[in-house]
């Protein structure tokens, strides 16, 4: 579907409209407190740029940096390069080590390659262990936020999903907590007996081979340390230089996504370490059409992305079509960018007009993506590379261009236009014209007035400068009626008073 | 190398091309050791509490008392292979099964360092903050930090632990018990690991 066919949908649900519109508005405060605390936010949005944009130009380097660190550390590192190998990566390691089930992680790369789809084709059980994505799975649903992915769901509807799956026979009452306390409860026994979880990673640090997860809830820590075998899917734009690097993201990425000082729990471990945490430790590095955004000399910014979700938070489009719209695992602003360059321009032609470019994006985003800017050049892209050239718009453009081409000819396109504006404009751009109104041609254009008025007198040479010489003709169609501003007069600035007001 | 490797990196190459430039990183943020010190453990208290978990402020040598006034005389308490003797009854991690973990009623550690700036308790596997699933899956964790061990921010934290990370050590940032607002953005503590977290504070 394009994304206005889908935003249309997804504008009739009023409780989504509200529960997101909610949410955002809740979190757009949150985040403006959060990063109005730190009095160098500037610099560290300038550094987290600075890092990411050096870490993409060094990419093959740091790679290679990553793969021997974790290698020393006693971890396998894997390559893939899209979904299907590295999903058959995964069912592999699952099959060897001869389990049918793994809990996982929330992590938006595995949903962005359907891993969970794929090894239940293997006949391997993937049991979400984030409540949000847990209450999704159930529901057989989508997510429709980066970081609240049911936040489209309300209480009593959770609480009867519930009722109906993990917690049957139970009632749970409406608080929250109760809800909450049955995810706890459930998932417990999964946490201490299941052998194999995979996870994402929010970034993976070349020089010393560690690798980082930001979370909330403490599921991700349970997978990450209980389990005798770890598998994490990273995509190959997640590596960051230096462990240094961790100071800037470790403050960016908190205060951009939960509005918090710092989350409850961030997790970095590097390889296997005997005594404590899994005994086996598997780094899949996805490409995954990555390379092919890289190779986009304006797009590649929208690699820096370190998923916060701070753009969908400000956008107004977002707040009112929910992320489902999108049809992608990345919506909002950094999905409109994102996702027609890893899937290609032709999956996803409509998604870089599903903005208004008001920039609120922009100047939110913790890492400076230039998000409208790249939706710009993404517009052109898709013209240039997806329309057909013999589209209304393109044949009109081309006209255009021919009109404008030389005087004469943009002399007499303009007597036409002067007649085509009314119903043929509307019958000729039926998509321009729907939202928006032409403006109404004038009597006279600019030149021919300017051609038939009559000449002025030069000014006689002892006149002071700044005099003023009488107006001649009458004034040009469409100027204001207030006494026209003569010659010699300077304009009216905002500073000096108005010359004959 | 393996094909899937060799294609990758190929890849990249390519879409960089030639020389790509590579920019400098500006760190005109505040960086470690450019905050000050004075204040830090006030405000370490300060915002940990704001995180919901129990602040106790006390001389090392009230240590056991407090210990024995958080958990009452009859809880299972687990510390770490090696613990200091902290004055109460406790079951070593030598190491104990999950099954063993589970029924721990708590499990009192120590901690690398702590951030004052953010209320975080930074766990760095050594003989002080213990292996990981000790801290994880019993249901209250106490947490002795050093007034000497709190630095004022995330930069500083990150430059004191880089010697761990060099040495491979696992480490877990704890801010807080754990949390979702999964639910109509309403913030429920404790889904997984601690729901009650006690923070002494030691000078």
């Amino acid at each position: 579907m394009s994304f206005p066919a889908a935003a249309r949908v997804t504008l009739q649900d009023s409780q989504l409209r509200r529960n997101i519109g909610k949410a955002t508005g809740l979190i757009r405060a949150k985040r403006e407190r959060a990063v109005a605390e730190l009095p160098d936010w500037e610099a560290l949005r300038d550094a987290g740029e600075g890092v990411k944009a050096h870490a993409m130009a060094t990419l093959p380097e740091q790679l290679e940096r990553l793969e021997a660190a974790v290698t020393a550390a006693g971890g396998v590192v894997h390559w893939a390069r899209d979904g299907a190998e590295a999903n058959a990566i995964v069912a592999g390691i699952a099959q060897a080590n001869g389990t049918d089930e793994v809990i996982k992680v929330k992590s938006l790369a595995t949903d962005e390659i359907g891993m969970n789809e794929a090894l239940g084709e293997a006949g391997i059980r993937a049991i979400e262990t984030d409540l949000a994505e847990l209450i999704v799975q159930l529901a057989g649903d989508k997510q429709s936020h980066i970081l609240v992915p049911a936040i489209h769901r309300n209480r009593a509807e959770i609480r009867s999903l519930f009722e109906r799956t993990i917690a049957q026979g139970q009632s749970l009452g409406n608080e929250a907590r109760a809800i909450a306390e049955a995810a706890r409860v459930h998932l417990r026994s999964k946490f201490l007996t299941v052998p194999m979880a995979v996870s994402g990673a929010n970034f993976a640090i070349a020089e010393t081979g560690a690798v980082g997860v930001v979370e909330s809830e403490g599921n991700g820590r349970m997978c990450l340390t209980l389990p005798r075998v770890l598998v994490t899917v990273m995509g190959i734009e997640k590596v960051l230089p230096s462990w240094q690097d961790l100071e800037v993201f470790l403050q960016l990425l908190p205060r951009s996504s939960t509005a918090e000082r710092m989350n409850p729990y961030t997790s970095l471990w590097t390889g296997v370490r005997p005594g404590d945490g899994p005994a086996e430790f598997h780094l899949v590095l996805l490409d995954g059409g990555r390379t092919d955004v890289l190779a986009d000399a304006v797009g590649r910014q929208a690699l820096h992305c370190i998923r916060c979700s701070a753009c969908l938070n400000v956008c107004p489009v977002y707040e009112r079509v929910g992320g489902q719209a999108y049809e992608s695992v990345y919506p909002g602003p950094i999905g409109a960018i994102l996702t027609p360059l890893l899937r290609g321009l032709d999956e996803a032609p409509s998604l870089p007009w599903a903005s208004s470019l008001c920039g609120a994006c922009y100047e939110v985003c913790p890492v400076k993506i230039d998000i409208p800017s790249v939706l710009v050049h993404l517009r052109g892209r898709v013209v240039r590379e997806q329309k057909s050239s013999l589209s209304p718009e393109a044949l009109a453009m081309k006209a255009m261009a021919a009109a404008f081409g030389t005087r004469r000819r943009y002399e007499a396109a303009q007597r036409l236009a002067r007649l085509g504006r009314g119903p043929l404009a509307k019958a000729a751009l039926p998509g321009w014209t729907a939202m928006r109104d032409l403006p109404e041609p004038p009597k006279e254009t600019f030149r021919d007035w300017w051609q038939h008025r009559e000449p002025r007198p030069a000014p006689a040479r002892s006149e002071v400068v700044g005099g003023d010489a009488p107006p001649t003709g009458s004034p040009p169609p469409g100027a204001s009626s207030s006494p026209p501003a003569t010659a010699a007069s300077p304009p009216p600035t905002a500073d000096s008073p108005e010359a004959g007001a | 190398m393996s094909a899937a490797k060799a294609d990758i990196l190929a890849r990249v190459r390519a879409a960089l091309g030639p020389s790509p430039a590579v920019p400098e990183i500006p760190r005109a943020y505040r960086a470690a050791g450019s905050i000050t010190t004075a204040g830090s453990v006030d405000l370490f208290c300060e915002r940990v509490a704001e995180y919901r978990a129990t602040v106790h402020r006390v001389a090392v040598a009230d240590v056991p008392a407090t210990l024995r006034a958080i958990l009452g005389d009859s809880a299972r308490v687990g510390v770490p292979a090696g613990f200091p003797d902290v004055g109460i009854e406790v079951v070593e991690d030598a190491p104990l099964t999950l099954d063993e973990l589970d029924a721990l009623d708590a499990v009192v550690t120590g901690s690398a360092l702590a951030i004052a700036d953010t209320g975080t308790i930074v766990l760095d596997a050594g003989p002080h903050s213990g292996r990981r699933a000790l801290t994880l899956v019993p249901d209250h964790h106490v947490c002795i930090v050093e007034a000497r061990a709190v630095v004022p921010s995330v930069p500083d934290a990150v430059a004191r632990l880089a010697e761990a990370a060099e040495q491979g050590r696992p480490i877990t940032f704890v801010s807080g018990p754990s949390a979702t607002s999964d639910i109509e953005l309403d913030r429920v503590e404790g889904v997984h690991g601690p729901r009650v977290l006690d923070v002494i504070v030691t000078s």
